[in-house]
């Protein structure tokens, strides 16, 4: 996949540029603008990760909205390599053979009606037109393999609820590598699994990103996660990014106050019994 | 802090389904007055059965196969839970034990107002209460948890997830329980909301002194959190110990992968993804380079 990951001008980039997005809220007959996203600018290079975080609200899912084309943006533009993106299905669909998601819920982005080795077969026959069943056989075996969902066969036939969720996530990440994207955008991809296994998703990840040099911005509120698997952090509130950096520093030395409010409010087994102390210092001196 | 409040000894709950799973095993614990037990484990270990079974809140097919479970009264009576009949049950419930259900944007009925729902609590369990004194109580408790007392009109859907959660628990608040039981009380809430919350049932429990078994995967903030720790694993207690003893020093393997499962905000990367399986030379930040 060597070739594939550098253009002639060094890594390949996905570039957002002043993104912008409104949305329009109807109450009665009046109308509001719901500002959701507010000219954010990053550059994603293969072979990196970049970890979004913030709280529920702050924009973070519409910003892989709309890198997924699932959202066009009000203004601004998404660029692929340095080139904008079009917007013509032909494009779109090429675009989409380089970018692709992982969606939070695995339980929702699976349809139940279907075998797992459809799944995988649908992008690798939409991206590949022409190729014959023997390989698409092949490659959804290969696939499979990869993300360590084996004996490789017998997982092919089974459907989505007879898998466990840590097993559907990793279907949704073969089924976003299926085309050969270079950039994957993982929504929370975690977040709805069990506590053990969150780590095992996380590592399959990370390895597939060192085997194939992808580029991953990774969505989460998770600031641990966040710190361990990116490179950079970007925070958001409300719409901004308010803090960026590299990601030990944004975690050890933050800036915003926002960032460290977020940080203040992340659990941390290292302040055992301090809470309690605080809070019972506090009750005393409103009694007193 | 050493008396009893609730005993539960050697309790089994079994889903009395074809074949029968055995959801709770054998399971002992002992509350004491006003401290934080905090039961953790992972999805379909039996942690919310448990929870149910001591308010005696199971329906079929679950059922509890055998074991006590005692509550020791403020007045110095012990109340047997297993034995309570129809109306000792209803009084029993939410006056002594009260809970506060995973999921609290849900536990609310969203077609009547708050102030119908607080009241709804007080006409239950105190029949002779006057209309003036229920409102006077339910502002009281709404302040107490942080809201506004002029919420009291409003409908669940016009509040926030956080002060949805707030109303719940000031409900659970409601007839001054020696025991309140939290499922999940914060999964569904935002970090930073998350931690309001949780500071005000520690502030809450200081002032008013009931205890409170707190479940959820979160071991992280239960450590942060309780007095003490009880680990589920299929249905049974694999450790429990204080707080201080299951961070510093976990026994069962379990423990020691569940504590794993969290990495470490601001310690060392330890063998944490990047610097998994592979060595340094090929992760991806240097590749990019070459």
């Amino acid at each position: 996949m060597s070739a594939r990951d550098h253009t002639a001008a060094g890594p390949r980039t996905l570039e957002a540029r002043n993104l912008v997005k409104d949305f329009r809220l109807r109450n009665g007959l009046k109308f509001s603008t719901l500002h959701a996203v507010k000219d954010v600018s990053f550059t994603l290079q293969a072979g990196r990760t970049i970890a979004l975080v913030g709280e529920s609200g702050s924009g973070k899912s519409t910003i892989a909205r709309m890198l997924a084309r699932l959202e066009t943006p009000t203004s601004g533009q998404i660029l692929l390599d340095g080139t904008p993106a079009g917007s013509r299905g032909r494009e779109v669909a090429a675009y989409r053979g380089d970018v692709q998601m992982v969606f939070q819920d695995p339980f929702a982005s699976l349809n139940p009606f279907h075998s797992i080795a459809h799944h995988l077969e649908r992008p690798l026959r939409i991206h590949n037109p022409g190729i014959s069943s023997d390989e698409v056989r092949r490659r959804v075996l290969e696939l499979l393999d990869r993300v360590r969902l084996t004996p490789t066969d017998k997982m092919a036939q089974r459907r989505p609820h007879e898998l466990s969720g840590g097993q559907r996530q990793r279907v949704a990440i073969a089924r976003a590598l299926a085309p050969g994207a270079q950039f994957i955008i993982a929504d929370e991809p975690v977040s709805m699994l069990d506590v053990s296994i969150r780590l095992g998703v996380l590592n399959l990840l990370a390895q597939l990103q060192r085997e194939d040099h992808l580029g991953v911005l990774y969505i989460t509120h998770d600031l641990a996660t966040a710190r361990h698997f990116s490179d950079e952090i970007l925070v958001m509130y409300r719409g901004d990014i308010v803090e960026r950096g590299p990601a030990d520093t944004v975690i050890l030395d933050p800036q915003h106050d926002y960032t460290r409010t977020l940080l203040g409010a992340a659990p941390d087994p290292e302040r055992i019994g301090m809470l309690r102390d605080e809070v019972r210092a506090a009750v005393t001196k409103e009694n007193a | 802090m050493t008396e009893a409040v609730l005993t539960v000894r050697d309790v089994s709950i079994e889903y009395e389904v074809d074949p029968p799973v055995k959801a709770v095993r054998e399971v002992s614990l002992t509350l004491h007055r006003g401290e934080i037990l905090g039961l953790a484990g992972e999805s379909g270990c039996g942690k919310s059965t448990l929870a149910y079974g001591i308010n005696r809140l199971l329906k079929p097919p679950a059922l509890m196969t055998a074991g006590g479970i005692v509550f020791h009264d403020r007045s110095g009576e012990d109340i047997d839970v297993v034995g309570l009949a129809d109306e000792e049950l209803r009084r029993f419930r939410w006056d002594k034990v009260s809970m506060v259900f995973q999921g609290a944007m849900n536990s609310l009925n969203p077609v009547i107002n708050v102030r119908a729902q607080l009241f709804d609590v007080f006409t239950t369990h105190r029949p002779g209460m006057s209309k003036r004194d229920k409102q006077r109580r339910s502002e009281e408790l709404l302040e107490l948890v942080g809201v506004d007392p002029k919420r009291l009109s409003s409908f669940p859907h016009e509040l926030s997830g956080g002060m949805r959660q707030r109303v719940m628990i000031a409900m659970a608040l409601a007839l001054d329980p020696q025991v309140m039981i939290m499922d999940e009380p914060t999964t569904a809430l935002d970090v930073v909301v998350q931690r309001g919350i949780i500071r005000e049932i520690m502030r809450l429990r200081e002032k008013l002194g009931f205890a409170v078994v707190f479940i959820t995967h979160d071991l992280p903030m239960l450590i942060e959190i309780s007095d003490r720790i009880a680990v589920m694993l299929q249905g049974e207690i694999v450790e429990s110990g204080t707080a201080a003893d299951i961070y510093r020093d976990p026994q069962h393997e379990y423990t020691k992968k569940l504590l794993s499962s969290f990495p470490s905000l601001r310690g060392d990367r330890g063998d944490f993804v990047r610097t998994g399986h592979q060595p340094i030379s090929a992760t991806p930040a240097q590749g990019g380079a070459a």
